[in-house]
């Protein structure tokens, strides 16, 4: 039974067809990565299944349930938790209360209760302070914890978003392009980190990443996309001597 | 219990004060009336500064409509009072005198709250949809519809203002509900929901992604920024005993947004400071006449190229003095990679 089950989704914007019938399943604790030449629509698939769009056709289901077309921020308290392409952090606000923002969304607390600062709300606000600094640490980032978020180093913030993404407890992580601007040392340690926190929560991840080497790294399925259509579908192996896929990337003979 | 005694403390010294500055302990303490006067038209600056702030500065949506709320508390708290206070004030004839202004007061500002709560919630349940430049149009517009469907409005005046308002606020209820108002805005940019907020600010997109109801955040807060503006009205109403739909025209709430632009957005001592500051040079500036309006615009625009992000920053003012601009290097949490 697959966690994320995508079925004939189709995202059009106007005449362009950027998504076309996109059929792809996530099972349960898979590493799957999402690769393509630039333009092929990867960041489009994260955005339709993370709700900032909604599909134009097709439906999108999330542990049985069809989410195709809800918000964002319910999408993300079922379950789904996504890292962004360029990276979008809260720059003014502390590494640790990064994490914290992206715990509220499963939190009990209210505006009155927070007015009053009743002792149930400080007893959560201290599991918060006390779980968000657990993350941190995971992430190597308890250091910069008081320190203002867009004064991290970018792999740093890097993996900030990944701490927040995972601070959501998702079942289901989609990371868009983690690697992108990491040196090869990063990007290894990086590799690492995601198989780590995949054996570690059982969680599955969805991987956009432009770095073969990450790719064909840590991907147990490789999917592989052009001009929005799927081109391939299989073990990193395979992919590596797919003749179409040596097509999008190189060019037709 | 700490905050109740703190409270408390408050209280007894407003009242102090209050008593102090009408020149109750003898003439040495006593302000000038227009002395006085100015130093409570702060307080209610402070009151509107440090609410829109919470809008403004804290959720980052840039509403230019805070006069438009304050309109609506001004004018239903003063309806009420010399509508409905003459009776209220017979029910309650076993108190004392004291005790029969404060609860018509109270009353007439917490209807003021109220119904400034609910027109913030109708505009911004529509326009909080909107971001940036858009937001802020539509704030506008709104804070001026209220404003033309006041002037309307026979019941409280019309266009000729509305006058016969009992003087129920002085500097003690003034001074109260500035302290209350900065203490609502502290506790809710302190608690889980104020970071909330600062993310919607910082990223509304990632915000959302991090599964926080963006649209519900930005409405609350809306909501309780524009029931304290209305308070705010109210008091203004209640001291100067008069009000006329021009005191709310969207002049009135560009001066509530340079305020808190001064001091610096995302502050609440920022606000404060930035209320302080442009009611003692709007009124510092009087003797220069004709030159007045000139030299104050030229401070705004000497603040704003030395410190555009105001005064205070985002920071407050303890942490302004305790933390200074700190390079990354020099920080406990030295990053070790290169």
């Amino acid at each position: 039974m697959p966690i994320l089950k995508l079925e004939r989704v189709t995202m059009r914007f106007g005449g362009l067809i950027a998504v076309n019938e996109l059929e792809l399943a996530i099972e349960p604790g898979q590493l799957y990565g999402l690769i393509g030449p630039n333009g092929a629509g990867k960041t489009t698939v994260f955005n339709v299944i993370t709700g900032v769009y909604t599909p134009s056709s097709g439906e999108i289901y999330f542990e049985k349930a069809a989410i195709g077309g809800e918000r964002c921020g319910k999408i993300t308290r079922r379950g789904i938790a996504r890292t962004f392409q360029n990276i979008r952090l809260f720059g003014e606000m502390t590494v640790l209360d990064n994490v914290k923002v992206a715990f509220d969304c499963r939190q009990a607390t209210t505006l009155s209760t927070a007015m009053l600062r009743t002792p149930a709300h400080r007893a959560e606000e201290n599991r918060v302070d006390h779980e968000s600094l657990e993350i941190l640490k995971i992430f190597k980032l308890d250091k910069f914890a008081e320190e203002r978020a867009k004064n991290l180093p970018y792999g740093s913030q890097r993996r900030l978003e990944i701490a927040r993404a995972m601070a959501t407890s998702p079942r289901l992580l989609l990371l868009d392009e983690p690697a992108a601007g990491m040196n090869p040392q990063e990007s290894l340690e990086l590799m690492d980190l995601i198989r780590w926190i995949r054996d570690k929560f059982g969680m599955s991840v969805l991987l956009v990443e432009h770095n073969m080497k990450v790719v064909m790294g840590i991907c147990e399925t490789v999917h592989v996309l052009d001009y929005g259509s799927t081109i391939a579908v299989g073990p990193p192996a395979q992919i590596q001597r797919d003749p179409k896929v040596i097509e999008a990337y190189l060019g037709g003979a | 219990m700490r905050a109740f005694l703190l409270g408390l403390a408050i209280a007894g010294v407003l009242l102090l004060a209050n008593a102090a500055f009408v020149g109750s302990f003898g003439s040495a303490l006593a302000l000038p009336p227009y002395l006085l006067q100015i130093v409570c038209l702060a307080g209610i600056n402070v009151i509107l500064a440090v609410s829109l702030n919470l809008i403004n500065g804290f959720t980052g949506q840039f509403s230019i409509g805070h006069a438009g709320f304050m309109a609506i508390g001004a004018y239903a708290a003063s309806y009420f009072t010399v509508t409905f206070g003459g009776r209220l004030r017979e029910a309650v004839g076993f108190l004392p005198e004291f005790g029969r202004e404060s609860l018509v007061l109270l009353v007439g500002l917490s209807i003021g709250a109220l119904l400034a709560a609910v027109a913030g919630f109708l505009v911004g349940v529509p326009s909080l949809r909107l971001r940036g430049d858009y937001l802020a149009i539509v704030t506008l517009g709104f804070g001026e519809i209220i404003r033309v469907i006041i002037q309307s409005l026979d019941a409280v005046g019309g266009a000729r203002g509305f006058a016969g308002i009992p003087k129920l606020a002085n500097f003690f209820w003034i001074y109260g509900f500035a302290a209350l108002t900065i203490l609502i805005v502290y506790r809710i940019v302190h608690s889980s929901f104020g970071r909330t907020l600062i993310a919607i600010r910082e990223d509304e997109i990632a915000a959302e992604a991090m599964g926080v109801h963006t649209t519900r955040a930005k409405v609350i807060s809306f909501v309780v920024s524009s029931a304290m503006a209305g308070v705010g009205g109210g008091l203004f109403a209640h001291y100067l005993m008069y009000i006329h739909p021009a005191s709310f025209t969207f002049l009135k709430s560009f001066e509530i947004i340079i305020m808190i632009v001064i001091g610096g957005l995302g502050s609440i001592s920022g606000s404060i400071l930035g209320a302080v500051l442009f009611i003692t040079l709007t009124e510092g500036l009087r003797q220069f006449a004709q030159y007045r309006m000139v030299l104050f615009s030229l401070l705004l625009i000497v603040i704003m190229i030395v410190r555009p992000q105001g005064i205070l920053g985002h920071r407050e003012f303890v942490t302004f003095l305790t933390r200074r601009r700190r390079p990354l290097g020099e920080s406990p949490g030295t990053p070790e990679e290169a």
